[in-house]
C-alpha cells in the first residue's frame, strides 16, 4: 500500500513470524469463563446489554450473549456500538466507513451496558465507545469485557472482564481473528511495524 | 476621466489630411520577401513605396531594417475590432486596442459601434476618429450604427455618418441582430447611396435569446448550458442574402460560424448575390468541447462550434466563400469573466494574436500561401471597408502600409504581457508562429525591432 | 473521497455505496433523544445559495448541526451579478472566513464548479443552473435502495421537464454507476439536445413504457416538475395536454408493476406531472425522499468534509478498530 514503510507488511495469521497465543478450543474456554464471570460478579444480570464495538467485538459480543443466555437462562440486550465518528483521530485520518450501530429492543437507558472488544491496548478505543453510548442514553453503569488485554494503556481505562492479559512491546501486532469474519478463531502476535 | 496610451500633444479638433500623419523618414528594408516571393530590398519615403529591387544602396538618414528574409505584407486590415471607448475605458482604450493591433501587424482597424454611448451619431464617430489619430498608431476607422442606440427599430443616423469627417462605410448593430425584416430591407436600400455595406451579425433572438451561450448539441446538453443552434446563424444569413438580391445592395456577414452558413453564402455568391462575409481566427482554431471546464474565456459570440463546423471554415476560406479574417477583438474587465459560465460577458481579444493563428491554421497546413493570407487578412478587407490606400499592392507607388513578419520565429502568449489592457485571450500558453518584426503606417514604423514605438514627435505638423 | 462533490459522476460505485451505507447508519439518529454525532465537530459549514430553495438549505442546515458543525447560512440572491460583483469576490469573500466547506447552489450550470476552482476548503453542489444535483440523486437511490433493494439490473424511468431538469442528468449518472437501467421519457421539445449519447433510452411514449414495451418491465418511476412558465416557450401546448400525455395518473398508475414506487424530487405541480392520487398513493415515496434527504446530506458532508485530506484512491482504506 502507498505510504507504507517498506518492510515486509504481516498479513493476518500468515507471517512467518507471527506467534500463536490462544487456539480456537482457547478462546472458547475463555468465552466460557467471561459469561460465567458476568453471571457472577452481575448477580444473574436481569438488567444487562451487551453492545459489541465493530468490526470483531460484535460476534464476540453474540458468543457472549448466547453463553450467558444458556448458562445462566436470562435474555440478554444485544446490539453493537460503532465509535467510527468518537475517534479522537477523526480529523486527522482518511475518512472511514461507518460501523453498524443497533440498539437492542429495550434500549440502554437504565441498563447495565457490558462494552465488548476483540483488543484492549491504549483505550482510546473505548473511551471513544463511552462518548458513543452517552449520545444513545443513560446506562446505571457500564462495564468493559475485552477478549486480550496488551497493556499500554494511554488513558485510565481498565477492563472489568479480560480473556487473557498478553504482554507485548509496543512494536508489536496482536491480531484477533474469529470465525465469523476471518474464517477461523485464533490470536497471534508478531513483530513488526505498527500498521 | 482615464487616461489614453498617449498625450494628445494639444490638438483640437481639426480636420486631418492624410500627409499630416504621413512619415518624412527614409526606411530600407533589406532582403524582405514581398507575399513570401524572393527576398528583395524596399525603400519607404514620404510615406510611399519608392523602390523595389536588389540590392539598392542605402540613402543618407535612411533606417536599415535587416529583414532577414521575413515576409513583407501589405498591413492587415481588421473589418470588426471592439474598443470599448467610449464607455469601457477599463476594459480597453483607442490607444491600447490600436497598440495591440500594431503589434499584431494590423494597420487599419474597425471600430463597432456598442460603445457607451452607441455609435450612432456622427459626433460619437468623429470622437472615435479623434482618438484613433491621436494614438496614432492604426487608422482607426468607426463603424457606425444601423438602428438608433441598436434597438432594432428605425434607422440610425447614416447619412451623417457617411458625410462625417469619419466617412463611415460599414454599419453594423454587432453584438445584436438587425432581426426585423423591414427595417432589414430598410437599412439596406437606404445604403445604397453612400456605397456603405451592411455588416450583419447573424442571431435569429427567437432561435437563440441572450442568454444562448454555448453550441446547442450534444455538450450544452450535458454541460446544461443554454444552446446557441447552428440554425438561428444560417436561417438570417439566407434571409438576408434574399433581400440583398431583392434590394440590389451589398451585404457582409460578420463572424461566420457554422458549415450551414458557409454553404447558404457559396451559394449566394454563385448566383451573383453582392455578398462577403468574414471569420474569427477563434472560430478557426477552437472547438466547443473546450467548455467542458465551464471556463469562461472561451465563451463568445457566436459560440465556438463542433470539429466539422470548423473544418468548413477553414476550407471556405481557403476557396474565398469566406473573403476575411476579421477579429472580433472583445476585451473584457477581469471581473466581467470571473463569472458563471452563464453570466459572464462573452467575447476573446484577437489583435495581437490573429496573424500567428491564421498562419498556424491556414498557411503552415498548406490551405493558403501568403498571397492567399494577405489577401484575406489585407486586401478584401480593405476593398469591403472601401479603405483607401490599405491592402495595396507591394509595388513601387503605393502607400506604405506594410507589415514585417518572421514565420520561423515562435512567441508564446502571456495574457499579461499582450498591449491589450484586458487579458481575456484562450490562447494562454500557447505558442503561435509568425513573429511581426515591423508595421509601417504610411512609411513611418508602428512596431519595430517587434516591440510598439512610442513617436516623440508631434501627431500634428503644421498645415 | 474527493475534496469535492460537484457531479454524480465524481462518485465510483463504492463510493456511492459508502455514503448509503454511511445514510443508513446516521437515518437512526432522527429517533434518539440527542440528534447529535460529533463527525463535524469544530468545522464550520456555511450554505452559499445563490439561489432560494427552503427545502435544500434546511436539509443541509439540519444535517450540518445534526453533525455538530457551526452552520451559517449565506443568502447570495440578488448579489454578484446585479450588484456588479464577480462570482469570485463573492466566494472567495465567504471563504476566506476560515470555512471547512461550502454548500452551494447557484441558478447557472458549472458556478459551483467554478467556485470549487477558487476557494481551498471543500465545496458541495447544492444544485448548479441545469446541470447536476448530486445530493438530490443520492438520496433518491437511497430511497429506492430501502423499497427495493440493491439497483443492480433494476429500471428505473424519469418522466418530465428533462432539458431544465438537473435533478434527471445527476439521476441518470448515478443510476447507471449502480448498474440500474435508466429511460427517459418527454416529449420532443422537452428532450436535452444530445440525449441520443447519453447512457439511456429515451422515448415520447409514456404508456408504453410503463407497460414495459419499450425497455422492459418498469421498477420504478420518478416524475419531474414541469414548470407552468414552459408553455410560453412552447414546450408544450396547455398544461391539459401535458396532463394527459405524460402526467401520472390512475390509468398510467395502474400499468406499473405491484412493487414499482413513484417518486418525485418536489415540489409538486398535483394535476400536471402527477395527480393527487398518484401523490398520495401507497407507492408514493415523496416523503421517504424528504426525510432521506437529512441523512444522506450527514453522509455527504461527513464523507467530503470529515477527516484528513487525501489523495484520490485512499478512500475506505481505513480498517475500524
Amino acid at each position: 500500500m502507498p505510504g507504507q514503510p517498506t518492510s515486509t507488511p504481516v498479513s493476518r495469521g500468515a507471517a512467518s513470524t507471527a506467534k500463536t497465543v490462544l487456539q480456537p478450543d482457547d478462546i472458547a474456554r475463555v468465552l466460557d469463563r467471561i459469561a460465567h464471570q458476568i453471571l457472577e460478579k452481575t448477580h444473574g444480570g436481569t438488567d444487562l446489554v451487551l453492545l459489541g464495538i465493530p468490526t470483531r467485538g460484535e460476534p464476540l459480543a453474540r458468543r457472549l450473549a448466547e453463553r450467558i443466555g444458556s448458562f445462566g437462562g436470562i435474555e440478554v440486550g444485544l446490539g453493537s456500538l460503532d465509535i467510527t465518528l468518537y475517534r479522537d483521530d477523526l480529523r486527522s485520518r482518511a475518512v472511514r466507513p461507518l460501523g453498524r450501530t443497533v440498539e437492542p429492543a429495550g434500549g440502554v437507558d437504565g441498563k447495565l451496558v457490558i462494552l465488548v472488544d476483540d483488543v484492549l491496548f491504549s483505550g482510546r478505543t473505548v473511551r471513544a465507545a463511552l462518548d458513543a453510548l452517552t449520545d444513545l442514553g443513560r446506562p446505571r453503569a457500564v462495564q468493559l469485557a475485552v477478549l486480550i488485554d496488551r497493556g499500554h494503556r494511554e488513558l485510565p481505562i481498565r477492563a472489568d472482564y479480560v480473556g487473557k492479559n498478553l504482554p507485548t512491546s509496543a512494536d508489536e501486532q496482536v491480531h484477533v481473528s474469529v470465525a465469523e469474519i476471518d474464517g477461523a478463531d485464533g490470536v497471534t502476535i508478531a513483530a513488526g511495524e505498527e500498521n | 476621466m482615464t487616461p489614453h496610451g498617449m498625450t494628445p500633444h494639444g490638438m483640437t479638433s481639426h480636420k486631418m489630411t492624410p500627409n499630416e500623419t504621413t512619415s518624412h523618414e527614409m526606411t530600407l528594408l533589406r532582403g524582405a520577401r514581398p507575399l513570401g516571393g524572393r527576398p528583395v530590398d524596399v525603400l519607404l519615403a514620404d510615406g510611399l513605396i519608392a523602390e523595389i529591387g536588389p540590392k539598392l544602396p542605402v540613402p543618407d538618414g535612411a533606417e536599415l531594417i535587416d529583414a532577414g528574409g521575413a515576409v513583407l505584407l501589405p498591413g492587415l486590415v481588421d473589418l470588426h475590432a471592439h474598443l470599448r471607448e467610449p464607455g469601457r475605458e477599463d476594459a480597453e482604450t483607442v490607444a491600447t486596442g490600436s497598440a495591440a493591433a500594431a503589434l499584431g501587424g494590423y494597420t487599419a482597424v474597425h471600430a463597432m459601434a456598442n460603445t457607451n454611448p452607441v455609435a450612432d451619431n456622427a459626433e460619437i464617430v468623429e470622437q472615435v476618429l479623434v482618438l484613433g489619430r491621436q494614438a496614432g498608431l492604426v487608422d482607426v476607422r468607426p463603424v457606425g450604427a444601423v438602428s438608433a442606440g441598436l434597438a432594432g427599430e428605425r434607422l440610425a443616423e447614416i447619412g451623417s455618418m457617411a458625410r462625417s469627417a469619419a466617412a463611415v462605410r460599414v454599419f453594423s448593430d454587432d453584438g445584436h441582430c438587425v432581426a426585423d425584416a423591414r427595417l432589414m430591407r430598410r437599412a439596406l436600400e437606404y445604403l445604397k447611396p453612400f456605397d456603405a455595406v451592411l455588416a450583419q451579425h447573424a442571431q435569429d433572438p427567437q432561435l437563440a435569446d441572450g442568454a444562448a451561450c454555448a453550441h446547442e448539441g450534444e455538450l450544452s446538453g450535458r454541460l446544461g448550458l443554454a444552446g446557441w443552434p447552428a440554425v438561428a446563424e444560417e436561417s438570417i444569413i439566407a434571409r438576408d442574402v434574399m433581400l440583398t438580391r431583392h434590394t440590389g445592395s451589398r451585404l457582409h456577414v460578420c463572424h461566420v460560424s457554422t458549415g450551414g452558413s458557409v454553404e447558404v453564402i457559396r451559394w449566394a455568391k454563385s448566383r451573383g448575390i453582392d455578398v462577403t462575409a468574414e471569420v474569427c481566427p477563434h472560430h478557426l482554431l477552437l472547438t466547443c468541447d473546450l467548455l467542458t471546464g465551464y471556463d469562461p474565456v472561451y465563451k463568445v459570440n457566436p459560440p465556438l462550434r463542433p470539429a466539422e463546423d470548423v473544418e468548413a471554415l477553414r476550407a471556405g476560406l481557403a476557396d474565398g466563400t469566406i473573403d476575411a479574417v476579421a477579429t472580433d477583438h472583445a476585451p473584457h474587465a477581469p471581473h466581467d469573466k470571473d463569472h458563471a459560465f452563464g453570466d459572464a460577458a462573452f467575447g476573446i481579444l484577437g489583435l495581437q494574436t490573429a496573424l500567428g493563428v491564421v498562419i498556424s491554421v491556414m498557411v503552415e497546413t498548406g490551405l493558403l500561401d501568403w498571397a492567399g493570407l494577405a489577401d484575406r487578412m489585407s486586401v478584401r478587407p480593405a476593398v469591403i471597408g472601401r479603405l483607401a490606400g490599405h491592402g495595396r499592392p507591394i509595388v513601387a507607388g503605393e502607400p506604405a502600409n506594410l507589415t514585417l513578419v518572421d514565420p520561423a520565429q515562435r512567441w508564446t502568449v502571456v495574457p499579461g504581457e499582450l498591449a491589450s489592457l484586458a487579458s481575456n485571450t484562450p490562447y494562454a500558453g500557447r505558442e503561435l508562429p509568425g513573429r511581426v518584426l515591423a508595421t509601417f503606417l504610411r512609411g513611418r514604423a508602428t512596431v519595430a525591432g517587434g516591440e510598439l514605438v512610442r513617436s516623440r514627435r508631434p501627431a500634428v505638423t503644421g498645415s | 473521497m474527493a475534496r469535492h462533490l460537484l457531479s454524480a459522476a465524481d462518485l465510483t460505485p463504492k463510493e456511492i455505496g459508502q455514503i448509503l451505507d454511511s445514510a443508513e447508519q446516521m437515518d437512526a439518529i432522527q429517533n434518539r433523544e440527542v440528534k447529535k454525532l460529533p463527525a463535524l465537530r469544530g468545522r464550520t459549514v456555511v450554505n452559499l445559495f445563490f439561489e432560494d430553495s427552503t427545502r435544500t438549505r434546511s436539509s443541509f442546515e439540519i444535517a450540518g448541526k445534526w453533525l455538530s458543525a457551526d452552520v451559517i447560512n449565506v443568502s447570495a440572491k440578488g448579489s454578484s451579478v446585479s450588484k456588479g460583483e464577480s462570482l469570485r469576490d463573492t466566494a472567495l469573500t465567504v471563504a476566506a472566513m476560515g470555512v471547512d466547506a461550502l454548500v452551494v447552489r447557484h441558478a447557472s450550470s458549472g458556478a459551483v464548479q467554478r467556485i470549487a476552482g477558487w476557494v481551498d476548503c471543500h465545496v458541495v453542489n447544492a444544485g448548479d443552473g441545469t446541470h447536476e444535483h448530486p445530493t438530490q440523486a443520492l438520496l433518491d437511490a437511497f430511497t429506492l435502495r430501502r423499497r427495493l433493494g440493491e439497483l443492480t439490473g433494476r429500471h428505473v424511468v424519469i418522466v418530465g421537464d428533462l432539458t431544465h431538469s438537473r435533478v434527471a442528468r445527476s439521476n441518470v449518472l448515478l443510476l447507471r454507476s449502480l448498474g440500474a437501467q435508466v429511460t427517459l421519457v418527454a416529449p420532443p421539445t422537452l428532450m436535452p439536445a444530445g440525449v441520443a449519447s447519453w447512457d439511456c433510452v429515451t422515448s415520447w411514449d409514456l404508456d408504453a413504457t410503463l407497460a414495459g414495451k419499450v425497455a422492459g418491465d418498469v421498477d420504478a418511476v420518478m416524475m419531474l416538475r414541469v414548470q407552468r412558465e414552459r408553455m410560453t416557450g412552447g414546450y408544450f401546448a396547455t398544461e391539459r395536454e401535458y396532463a394527459a400525455s405524460y402526467g401520472l395518473g390512475p390509468a398510467r398508475l395502474d400499468l406499473l408493476p405491484e412493487h414499482a414506487p413513484v417518486l418525485h424530487p418536489g415540489p409538486m405541480n398535483r394535476g400536471l406531472e402527477i395527480s393527487s392520487m398518484a401523490a398520495d398513493s401507497p407507492r408514493s415515496v415523496v416523503l421517504d425522499q424528504v426525510r432521506a434527504g437529512v441523512a444522506v446530506r450527514m453522509a455527504v458532508l461527513y464523507h467530503v468534509v470529515a477527516g484528513a485530506d487525501e489523495p484520490a484512491g485512499l478512500a475506505g482504506a481505513g480498517v475500524a478498530g
